[in-house]
């Protein structure tokens, strides 16, 4: 059981907040490209389940997993996009990605006056609550490698 | 337990083969006043509802029928235009039928070519080192699982989520492939498959799959 890191966009594609816990490997390209790279792949599989799918879909695309991590993926109406990679074994990751939008996102940064929609998060108390939220969750703890 | 189709992909992203077993036909037919309570959206090639669902008229699917009438793209089968027969007052009540829109082959081929740099993105974007393409993909209302053989060919399952056993499946297919089209003398490689032996051995398989599990062999 372990977390790797977490991405959140806006609807628009613009990396708001990036964390980093665990992250074992280096994509090799900035931060920035690496950003446009995840969120371009995203769109993608949103746009690939809505056409593959057998019935119609309501929340779409929920997660992949691959051999060595998962990427859990949470989109809420107003168009934020939460993605978290954990290790392929975590369960219960999608009611953990609703409560950092309720209690962690909600409460510091979207009531945070001086946040501006659509501008990365600097917010101290942000980065505090969210690291301490997610190091309390029975998700995160070092992987025996 | 449903399997709703099964995907083959050469090792250059291209669609050598696709089934679909057992897709759920969505058709909806409902008797309308005027005016609309939804709103249509007219494009080239089809008109589908843009907004407002409702009696499992969903957005996005698409206007097959006015009246028992079947539509082909913009225009009735009797030649009248679409757009004139729903926005003139005289014609209604007005029966619709809407249907979630099909795939059409070529669809399908783009679609499989699209898999093809998701899978190796992922394999980049890994926190983890060695990671490898994605595996299983889901989404509410189903789930895909993807199998690469050390060819780099890879097969695709689309299913409902709750549907186990496609691990031993998607070998069982890959043994079916070896022993069908890659042992059939006219079947050059990378091109699309069309080996009789391989459907009806597949459909066999796909049966008894959703019969309840697959013996590995």
């Amino acid at each position: 059981m372990t977390i790797y890191n977490m991405y959140i966009f806006d609807k628009l594609g613009t990396l708001l907040y990036y964390g980093e816990w665990n992250r074992l490997k280096q994509s090799g390209i900035t931060k920035d490209e690496e950003a446009k790279l995840m969120y371009g792949m995203l769109f993608s599989i949103k746009s690939f389940v809505s056409k593959i799918s057998p019935i119609d879909p309501k929340e779409g695309f929920l997660y992949y997993k691959t051999n060595k991590y998962a990427l859990h993926y949470l989109e809420v109406p107003s168009g934020v996009k939460f993605v978290l990679n954990t290790d392929n074994t975590s369960t219960g990751i999608r009611e953990f990605l609703q409560n950092i939008y309720t209690k962690i996102w909600v409460e510091y940064v979207v009531r945070n006056p001086l946040w501006t929609l659509g501008t990365t998060v600097t917010s101290d108390l942000f980065k505090a609550k969210l690291d301490e939220f997610v190091k309390q969750s029975p998700l995160y703890g070092t992987k025996v490698v | 337990m449903v399997i709703y189709g099964v995907y083959i992909v050469n090792k250059s992203g291209g669609l050598i083969f696709n089934l679909d077993h057992n897709l759920p036909k969505i058709e909806t037919e409902k008797t309308f006043s005027y005016p609309l309570d939804i709103a249509l959206d007219y494009e080239t090639k089809k008109v589908f509802v843009a907004f407002g669902q409702r009696d499992g008229i969903n957005v996005g699917h698409v206007l097959i029928g006015i009246n028992g009438v079947l539509v082909t793209g913009t225009s009735l089968e009797d030649g009248r235009d679409v757009r004139e027969v729903i926005e003139n007052k005289d014609n209604y009540p007005l029966s619709l039928k809407f249907s979630r829109p099909k795939m059409t082959t070529n669809e399908k081929i783009f679609l499989a070519s699209m898999f093809y740099p998701l899978f190796a993105i992922a394999s980049q974007l890994s926190p983890e080192p060695k990671s490898s393409g994605i595996e299983v993909l889901e989404a509410d209302t189903f789930r895909l699982h993807c199998f690469q053989t050390l060819t780099g060919v890879k097969f695709m399952i689309v299913a409902e989520n709750i549907q186990t056993g496609i691990d031993a499946l998607l070998r069982r297919i890959y043994e079916l492939y070896a022993d069908y089209v890659l042992k059939n003398p006219f079947y050059s490689l990378e091109m699309p498959i069309r080996c009789e032996l391989f459907d009806t051995n597949l459909q066999a398989l796909l049966d008894q799959a959703e019969k309840g599990g697959v013996v590995s062999s």
